[in-house]
């Protein structure tokens, strides 16, 4: 039965995929393309890239004092959460999925930790180890709530938007409950380094987001998982016809993104040597999302870049600095903002989706 | 004749059938049971609850979230979604109470307009460039914030408390809060164009199945662009509500409105792959998850428990994850949807 | 026949895809009040031919004359407006909408300006009860049997008042007695003066239910004929473009018979069944031997593939793997015990059309070319240069994306995505389907030099010359059974056409001469029981 409509498809591909099935499948009027496929093309491999030079060169002759330390390291700080929760949220949407929880997950983590360094209930003998265990409980426990995530969109078959917005929801109000929705303050300078701390000048928590990203977008591209990640996205039968554990696979970005998640609520409460469970990662994940979809990864699955994400995260943040560096208000940069955010997706489609 | 056994599709079809019916009504009553059970239960174990009063103001206090809601049951429907409607309110908030002095009808008016320009942008964009419900959306949850705190000089709007703008979200009728009526109003309408007009109809078939719509003559584009257009007006109305319940246009509120909308609409039993829905069970869930967080006031007065404010996020959640899982249990599969 | 006035004349039919020439003056005609055939291959150029009568598709050539006058409609809704309605093979409804709500979409009664629910269920009620289907109307589709489910496309169709009403392979999912139901149903249609144009690969069901067929090829018309006059034997010849008296011989394909000789069993297949549609196949693969498995569209080739691969769940039977029972749970477990199984749909489930053609030929080496998960570059590359080379793989490089290949190349990296695993048998879809002529024998003459190296392959073909040329033994399956098992002496398109075709009886030579080895065991020969 299937049989026949793939025989239409299939002929004319024998000549040339270069078509990639072009044909009029349905009658739906197909429509003119507004941009030269070669404008496309170039948007799709370079678009992020110029984009970034071009606000760079922008900035550097208008906007007084850019090129100092102070300013970049501003807007690095800026942009490092949200790079680190971005970067697993491509690779949940390198799948075909989506991850809403992030940010509530970044407040349950940032609510375990000051729990367990400033914990009284049963102090650790040796503090060195209280340090340890705050960055690395939380992480895990955040962890096991990614994993949650995954089994609901693996084993239950939920989309993941609503499986993930399970967690959204409750993910926050389990923070609160862990800290009785007080605010945390707190000054361990030593937890602290992962937010305050600027070995050679340069903040802490910019390296970190430099190594996540190089780590990651090392696994994307050079290790089997990250194969195997863009191949479930790309094509989901094939990749399991052709060996691919896809169940495994899909478990393992809700896990990541969740551990990331989870790491980047930890630099955002040691930043502000505070943990408020109510603030920690709010409205994060939208603003992960639109830098995965700025920089260039397509929200259908697939292809990927997470060098992309971290030029999107960059793009945005820095479209909002000129704009209010130059006396423009911060709320109209939010509404330019928005209109990246289409023009960037629209510039990126594949010539035929 | 073909030599087949004919065992197979008949039974199928039979355990289909059974299974469809007992979902429909899982479905369909499940949720008015549930709620049916929670007003029964919170009636008999806190006094004063079933009062006209608690309960009143507890809808009322539900009605923004609801008709956003009500608007996201629409575009759900067609297997969209509308991440805006939050700030689309929050930004409606603000005009209209800058326009609150020339009266109600100015007020509220413009709120409607501003939603309904912006749902019709959404609408535009996805339909005209093709691109996806979700990115669409949630630029102009970003945008719609921008020019709410652009308008609003990052402050909130204090409205004119002599032109009446305020009776909108804080007077009564026969005993009810208006915003209550507003939106027992809002979903009666919806329930009948849902179910007694033929954009009702042709918003499920779209999202049943967009390609037979297609087939069937159905004007899908147009369908989509005004289930948008009517999801930001709704968001709107909502907006309205906001600035004159509380006096004020306010330019930072709605924020996450959009996913307890969702969630509301989930409960309720509408599908998210489109095609399968009810108003009135949106309804049904707007208020079995808003009534959670009224019903926690009480039991901590009880004083057997002291459970913060936050229980209710996890409630809901919890709640929210049980539904999904029932449903899933339940849901009929839906063939022919294509690819990933 | 001829003494009713045509509906339905299609002259001269013109239309060119990308690269490909669809339909070459194609024609149809049609009668009023007539149940008319319309078969042909895949790619024959049916669906086309559909897709441009009801205006999915726009013509570049030719005319169209429909009840007298010339027509060009724009779309299907436009066609059906016009008394042309069509039931494609997937029920195009809507499930969850009910069968009043199917059969009114688009034009619902109303009174004040909402919908009249009463007059919607009573008119469905209506329409339904002349071909004797009492359901309830208020129900979702979803709930009824897909027999059911194209009553109401029917009814539909008859709503419109067609008068013409085009069924796309309706039976394909339907069991004995839904079919029943469906042929009442036409013959009613016909019975009111609505012709029927029915597409079907079932011969029986042609034979039972239509006056006329068509028989389309490479994108023409190359018959029309009264059913009662031709046999079904000359019809499955007429369909593959075969002289029933002259049988081809060598030198078409890339095989070279002979030249691989079957070793010890490999693979062994009884009982299998999945589902409706395979029900029963048993089958053996020996090491270096190419077993065919032939059969019409839907016979179940596809899926004992995709059974055996652990693709699809086997409901019972047993499979052995050199003389070992398996049972895959998953395509990974068979991977691992050394098949491979190259899909016949390259698009859906062969390519990953943003990957390079590096990545998507070691997509299953991934696990041996890599050292703790991270993929060694050199290897991998050493693999893909290796087999871009050996199989000729026109590309501009390995970096290049799969989906910017031509088929033919796109159907070579995925073989190499299997070879380079160093299978011992290869499950083989249509591997030369969609592919030009240069391409395509290139790609036999690999798969006879694997075979000749003691590769086992159980190649999946409709090409009667792949089948005869190329295989040591053709399994043949029809109605999801295996139903004839042919050796490679016995081997001639007529045999094959004859078993697909059921004309069994006296044609077939079940075990008239030996096999070119010697079966070890009898139960080979069960399969046609």
């Amino acid at each position: 039965m299937r049989e026949l409509d793939k025989a239409q498809v299939q002929s004319p591909d024998g000549a040339s995929m270069g078509g990639g099935g072009s044909l009029p499948s349905n009658p739906k009027p197909t429509r003119r393309p507004v941009i030269s496929d070669r404008v496309r093309d170039f948007g799709q491999t370079y678009g992020a890239i110029v984009a970034l030079a071009l606000l760079l060169l922008f900035n550097a002759a208008f906007t007084r004092n850019f090129l100092t330390s102070q300013t970049l390291n501003i807007n690095l700080i800026q942009v490092s959460t949200i790079v680190i929760v971005a970067t697993g949220m491509t690779l949940v949407i390198a799948t075909g999925g989506i991850d809403l929880s992030v940010g509530s997950l970044m407040a349950i983590s940032g609510a375990l930790a000051p729990l367990i360094f400033l914990s009284k209930t049963f102090p650790f003998s040796d503090p060195v180890l209280g340090i340890i265990l705050a960055f690395v409980l939380p992480v895990l426990a955040v962890g096991v709530f990614g994993f949650f995530n995954g089994t609901l969109v693996t084993y239950f078959k939920i989309q993941p938007i609503i499986a993930t917005l399970v967690l959204y929801i409750a993910g926050r109000g389990i923070a609160q409950v862990f800290t009785n929705g007080k605010l945390q303050n707190f000054n361990n300078p030593s937890f602290q380094y992962i937010g305050t701390g600027r070995p050679f000048e340069i903040p802490f928590q910019v390296i970190l987001m430099v190594l996540v990203v190089a780590l990651f977008a090392w696994v994307l591209r050079k290790t089997v998982f990250g194969r195997y990640v863009l191949a479930v996205g790309g094509n989901e039968e094939a990749a399991r016809l052709s060996g691919v554990p896809v169940t495994r696979v899909k478990l393992a970005v809700y896990v990541i993104s969740g551990m990331l998640a989870g790491l980047a609520g930890l630099v955002a409460i040691a930043r502000n040597s505070s943990s408020d469970a109510n603030l920690v990662g709010l409205g994060l994940e939208l603003d992960a999302i639109a830098a995965v979809a700025v920089g260039g990864t397509a929200l259908t699955g697939g292809r990927a870049t997470i060098v992309g994400t971290l030029l999107g995260a960059l793009i945005i943040q820095l479209i909002r600095y000129t704009l209010v560096a130059n006396q423009i208000p911060d709320s109209a940069a939010q509404v330019v903002k928005a209109a990246i955010i289409v023009a960037a997706v629209y510039i990126q489609r594949p010539r035929q989706g | 004749m073909a030599t087949v056994p004919a065992n197979r599709p008949l039974s199928s079809a039979t355990r289909d059938r059974l299974r469809a019916r007992t979902a429909s009504l899982l479905q369909r009553q499940g949720v008015l049971i549930a709620l049916a059970l929670v007003v029964l239960i919170a009636s008999l174990r806190y006094d004063n609850w079933l009062s006209f009063g608690n309960i009143s103001n507890a809808i009322a206090a539900n009605s923004m979230v609801g008709l956003a809601a009500l608007g996201m049951t629409f575009v759900i429907m067609t297997s969209g979604i509308d991440l805006s409607v939050g700030s689309v309110a929050a930004f409606a908030s603000v005009i209209a109470a800058q326009l609150s002095s020339n009266g109600i009808v100015v007020g509220v008016g413009a709120a409607v307009l501003v939603g309904l320009v912006l749902g019709f942008i959404n609408g535009l964009i996805i339909t005209q460039l093709g691109i996806l419900p979700f990115i669409t959306t949630l630029a102009m949850l970003l945008g719609a914030r921008g020019l709410a705190l652009m308008f609003a000089n990052n402050q909130s709007v204090s409205v004119s408390y002599d032109s009446g703008f305020t009776t909108f979200g804080q007077g009564d009728f026969l005993g009810l809060p208006l915003p209550v009526w507003v939106l027992f109003g809002a979903f009666g309408v919806g329930i009948v164009v849902l179910n007694y007009t033929r954009f009702g109809r042709h918003v499920l078939a779209v999202g049943g199945n967009e390609e037979a719509a297609r087939l069937m003559g159905l004007p899908v584009d147009r369908i989509k662009l005004v289930v948008y257009t009517l999801s930001g007006a709704l968001a709107g109305l909502a907006g309205a509500i906001l600035a004159s319940k509380f006096g004020a246009g306010q330019p930072t509120e709605g924020n996450g409105w959009e996913l307890s909308a969702i969630a509301a609409v989930v409960v309720g039993g509408t599908l998210l792959t489109g095609g399968v829905g009810s108003v009135w069970s949106s309804l049904i869930g707007v208020l079995l998850l808003g009534l959670i967080f009224n019903i926690l006031v009480f039991e901590n007065a009880l004083g057997y428990v002291s459970l913060s404010a936050s229980w209710q996020t996890v409630i809901r959640g919890a709640f929210l994850l049980i539904v999904v899982l029932l449903q899933n249990r339940l849901a009929y599969r839906k063939k022919g949807a294509s690819g990933g | 026949m001829e003494e009713t006035r045509p509906l339905l004349i299609m002259e001269g039919i013109t239309k060119t895809f990308p690269g490909v020439l669809a339909l070459r003056g194609a024609s149809l005609q049609v009668s009023q009040g007539e149940v008319h055939a319309l078969i042909g291959q895949n790619g024959a150029g049916k669906s086309t031919m559909i897709k441009i009568l009801t205006g999915a598709y726009r013509r570049d050539g030719g005319s169209i004359t429909f009840d007298a006058h010339p027509v060009d409609f724009h779309s299907p809704h436009q066609a059906q407006l016009n008394g042309v309605s069509t039931i494609y093979q997937e029920v195009n409804l809507v499930p969850y909408r009910s069968v009043s709500e199917n059969i009114f979409m688009g034009r619902e009664p109303r009174r004040w300006g909402f919908l009249n629910w009463n007059q919607m269920h009573r008119q469905a009620r209506e329409i339904l009860q002349r071909f004797d289907i009492e359901i309830d109307v208020t129900q979702p589709l979803l709930t009824y049997n897909v027999a059911i489910q194209q009553m109401v496309a029917v009814a539909r169709a008859v709503s419109f008042k067609s008068k013409l009403v085009i069924m796309d392979e309706p039976t394909s999912s339907l069991d004995e007695r839904e079919v029943a139901t469906l042929f009442r149903v036409i013959r009613q249609l016909k019975s009111e003066g609505v012709s029927v144009l029915f597409v079907s690969h079932r011969l029986d069901e042609l034979y039972a239910v239509c006056d006329r067929v068509t028989i389309m090829r490479d994108g023409q018309t190359v018959g029309d004929h009264t059913l009662s006059e031709i046999s079904k034997l000359e019809l499955v010849a007429r369909m593959l473009g075969k002289d029933l008296n002259e049988v081809q011989r060598s030198g078409v394909t890339g095989f070279t018979p002979g030249t691989h000789h079957p070793g010890d069993p490999l693979l062994q297949a009884q009982g299998i069944r999945n589902g409706y549609k395979l029900q029963q196949a048993d089958l053996e693969v020996r090491a270096g031997e190419i077993v065919g498995l032939a059969g019409l569209l839907g016979s179940g080739r596809t899926e004992v593939a995709r059974a055996i691969f652990g693709a699809d769940r086997l409901e019972a039977g047993e499979v052995s793997l050199g003389a070992r029972p398996v049972r895959f749970k998953s395509p990974k477990d068979a991977i691992r015990a050394g098949l491979g199984f190259c899909s016949e749909d390259r698009k859906a489930e062969g390519v990953i059309p943003f990957m390079s053609v590096r990545e998507n030929l070691t997509l299953a080496l991934l696990p041996t070319l890599s050292r703790l998960g991270v993929v060694d570059h050199k290897r991998q590359q050493a693999v893909v240069e290796r087999f871009v080379r050996e199989l000729d793989i026109k590309t501009s490089g390995p970096e290049q994306k799969i989906r910017e290949l031509s088929g033919g190349n796109q159907q070579k990296v995925l073989l190499a995505r299997w070879l380079c695993l160093n299978p011992r048998l290869l499950l083989l879809d249509e591997p030369t389907r969609g592919i030009d002529v240069g391409a395509k024998g290139e790609i036999q003459r690999l798969i006879n030099e694997l075979a000749e190296e003691g590769l086992g392959v159980l190649m999946i073909s409709s090409e009667l010359e792949e089948l005869t040329e190329g295989c040591d033994r053709v399994v043949v399956l029809r109605d999801g059974r295996s139903v004839a098992q042919l050796y490679h002496a016995d081997l001639n398109q007529s045999i094959i056409m004859a078993a697909m075709a059921q004309d069994t009886a006296e044609v077939l030579p079940q075990t008239a001469s030996g096999p070119p080895t010697p079966l070890t065991s009898q139960e080979q020969d069960t399969s046609h029981a």
